[in-house]
């Protein structure tokens, strides 16, 4: 029974700890930021491997995302004679919900796992170390940028989601499915918000690649230097991403949305 | 030289990981402009220690002087100051994967120094031709074998001129050439550049063939300390093992454990 | 030399593909380009009922729409609502003895404004009040008095019958 107790004590005071180097190693990113501003070739080495490299998942995933809205919101929409408002829907979703939430979730797969190896890798094979002793902060030069990168592309790749999720509704529902094209823009237009609609989606997704890049550099930066360290750092980026993504999208929803 | 004030000096030193106790009052002087090394078996720490000296690590107790300034005291931008007059050559070279030999050389310069492209494109060449590497520069890191990456890194070490080098186990894994050009390079450094070094490692013949300077650690403790030609002729039966590299011994074979004949008859479940 | 060009390029083309997304999504998709720059003058219109017209419900003058909701207030002196409404500048020839009445876009849509131009020659100025108004058509009013006249009918044909 004490022997319970004290394993849920330990648990519980290592994932403070961990918490607590998470935060310090944040203050240290944004301190970082402000060595940055000189050397902005840095940032573009990792907005293209953050950010470009996402490109085709993020565009892809949209796509289908998109006709799948389309698909269905018309076979629900059609039930109640509204298939006019069928751009709504998929517009209202995207911009809203699935563009933010499954963009970072494909970001935490695709660029988190990659920013997490990566930095674990330079830990086990001792160049941070090397760094240092070269007297380089490796948080302001190797982590820092990449951080900045995954806070600027997020939203970017976010609003490609989502812009090529409304393309593709259309083609299921205006091409093959026979809905009106200007119903379906106009439709679109009159109910979606700038503010309430698209800035919201915006603010949710420089949250989630604020978190997202933070949790990925965070683990990277903290495995275990083995190849098998690397690996669980890897696998708790993305499980951690994702649980962070979800549980933040509802408060941030609560908030924005619940009136 | 060596009435000099010590390079680095190391007092009371007590450093653990979690419950092993890795240096248990260690006291070391490392002379300016010599050739040192620190040897003792795996598992003693002497990675540990260099990374002590380098300020990566905080001991629980004792002090470390380098040039007369304790690294545990100094703050972070007087640290920093300190480790660019330091090199230091890891085990693996710690190359930076994603630059080229050349860069990787540059990348301290271009860290730390103004100097415009034309002059760190010279020292760069300099320094690589001193390791034999010049016609290497255009390489990437995974293109290099193991000695060769140690020679970029060693480059890399010497390229800000510091004022001492710490080699940690330079000798490991390497076929017998690279050995050899290691094991050269290292007293050629040292001599032409005014260095001083410090050398961690656990091969016997080669670290005594270039070494000024002794220490053999064991079990957290320096266990005795002199010229290359004191410590081979040692009497204590510790270090005749050590350095004839004989199986048995102080140090036995086999890992403390129950007698085998009990263990095979005993028939305990596991 | 020539991957980092590639590289600064590639780059350059994804910033430019996400701003221009977020361009695509705030004036395709969103109502930016149908909401009127700001500028404007307002009127009012006090409604017996005006149903569940919300802020932000549009104004439309023979289908075309002239402006937007603006507020929507009570008054407890009346028992009335106050509609406040924003009609963009360039349609400032609204005679002042327009008819407001309140709409339904199809069946279940939302609630508009529709305002139907009288002949005066006098147009309305920011701050003006339209007199003649008529108040939303609420389903369970016009539910309730189909029934009622349904019982009423079928009161005389059994009169009838008798």
């Amino acid at each position: 029974m004490l022997d319970q107790l004290a394993e849920l004590g330990r648990i519980v005071l290592r994932a403070v700890a961990g918490l607590g180097r998470a935060h310090l190693l944040m203050l240290g990113l944004l301190r970082g930021l402000r060595d940055l501003f000189p050397r902005p070739l840095l940032l573009v080495h990792q907005l293209y491997s953050v950010g470009v490299l996402s490109i085709l998942i993020i565009t892809v995933s949209g796509l289908f995302v998109g006709m799948v809205l389309g698909l269905q919101g018309h076979y629900v929409l059609s039930k109640f004679g509204a298939t006019q408002t069928l751009g709504v829907m998929v517009a209202a979703s995207l911009v809203r919900e699935l563009g933010p939430v499954v963009t970072a979730l494909l970001f935490a797969g695709r660029a988190g796992s990659a920013l997490t190896a990566e930095i674990g890798l330079m830990k086990a094979t001792e160049q941070l170390s090397g760094l240092e002793m070269m007297a380089v902060d490796p948080v302001k030069r190797v982590l820092t940028p990449r951080f900045l990168a995954g806070f600027i592309a997020m939203p970017l790749l976010a609003s490609m989601f989502s812009a090529i999720g409304v393309v593709g509704g259309y083609f299921v529902g205006v091409g093959l499915l026979g809905v009106d094209s200007g119903a379906y823009w106009s439709q679109m237009q009159a109910n979606i918000d700038l503010h309430e609609d698209v800035y919201n989606g915006v603010i949710k997704s420089l949250v989630f690649g604020f978190v997202c890049t933070w949790i990925a550099l965070f683990q990277g930066y903290d495995c275990m230097p083995t190849s098998e360290g690397v690996s669980r750092a890897t696998t708790r980026t993305v499980v951690h991403s994702a649980l962070a993504v979800l549980g933040l999208d509802f408060i941030l929803t609560a908030l924005m949305f619940g009136k | 030289m060596s009435t000099e004030e010590p390079l680095v000096k190391i007092r009371g030193l007590r450093f653990s990981r979690s419950d092993r106790v890795i240096f248990d009052g260690v006291d070391i002087d490392i002379p300016r402009g010599k050739v040192t090394a620190i040897m003792g078996p795996s598992g003693t720490g002497k990675t540990t220690l260099l990374k002590l000296i380098g300020g990566q690590l905080v001991p629980d107790a004792g002090t470390i002087e380098v040039d007369g300034r304790n690294v545990h005291r100094l703050g972070n931008r007087d640290l920093y100051a300190l480790r660019k007059r330091m090199g230091m050559l890891f085990q693996s070279g710690a190359l930076l994967t994603d630059l080229s030999v050349f860069d990787n050389v540059a990348y301290p310069l271009r860290e730390h120094t103004n100097l415009p492209k034309s002059m760190i494109r010279k020292l760069v060449l300099i320094k690589l031709e001193s390791v034999g590497l010049r016609g290497a520069a255009g390489l990437m890191p995974s293109e290099l074998s193991g000695g060769m990456a140690r020679r970029v890194a060693l480059a890399r070490a010497i390229a800000l001129d510091p004022m001492m080098i710490m080699y940690d186990e330079p000798f490991t894994g390497q076929d017998p050439i690279s050995m050899g050009v290691l094991v050269k390079l290292i007293r050629e450094l040292n001599d032409s550049s005014r260095l001083t070094s410090l050398l961690v490692s656990h091969d016997v013949h080669e670290t005594a063939s270039i070494c000024d300077l002794i220490y053999v650690i064991s079990e957290g403790r320096v266990v005795e300390s002199g010229s290359p030609e004191e410590i081979t002729g040692s009497k204590t039966a510790w270090v005749q093992q050590f350095m004839g590299g004989r199986p048995d011994g102080p140090v036995p074979f086999h890992y403390p454990g129950a007698e085998l004949a009990d263990e095979l008859m005993g028939g305990h479940p596991c | 030399m020539f991957r980092m060009k590639t590289i600064e390029i590639m780059v350059g083309a994804f910033m430019a593909m996400g701003i221009l997304a977020l361009f695509f999504l705030a004036l395709q998709v969103s109502n930016l380009s149908t909401t009127s720059n700001g500028e404007g003058y307002v009127i009012s219109a006090r409604f017996d009922n005006i149903g569940s017209l919300k802020v932000k419900a549009a104004v439309s003058m023979s289908g075309v729409r002239i402006g937007r909701v603006s507020e929507i207030s009570f008054d407890d002196g009346s028992y009335e609502a106050v509609v406040r409404m924003t009609i963009d500048k360039k349609f400032s020839k609204i005679p002042d003895d327009t008819f407001a009445k309140i709409y339904t876009a199809g069946l279940l849509g939302e609630q508009y404004i529709g305002l139907e131009a009288g002949g005066s020659d006098t147009y309305m100025a920011d701050g003006g009040a339209i007199g003649m108004t008529q108040s939303a058509l609420v389903l369970e009013e016009i539910i309730g008095q189909v029934l009622f006249s349904k019982a009423s009918e079928g009161a005389k044909n059994a009169e009838g019958a008798k």
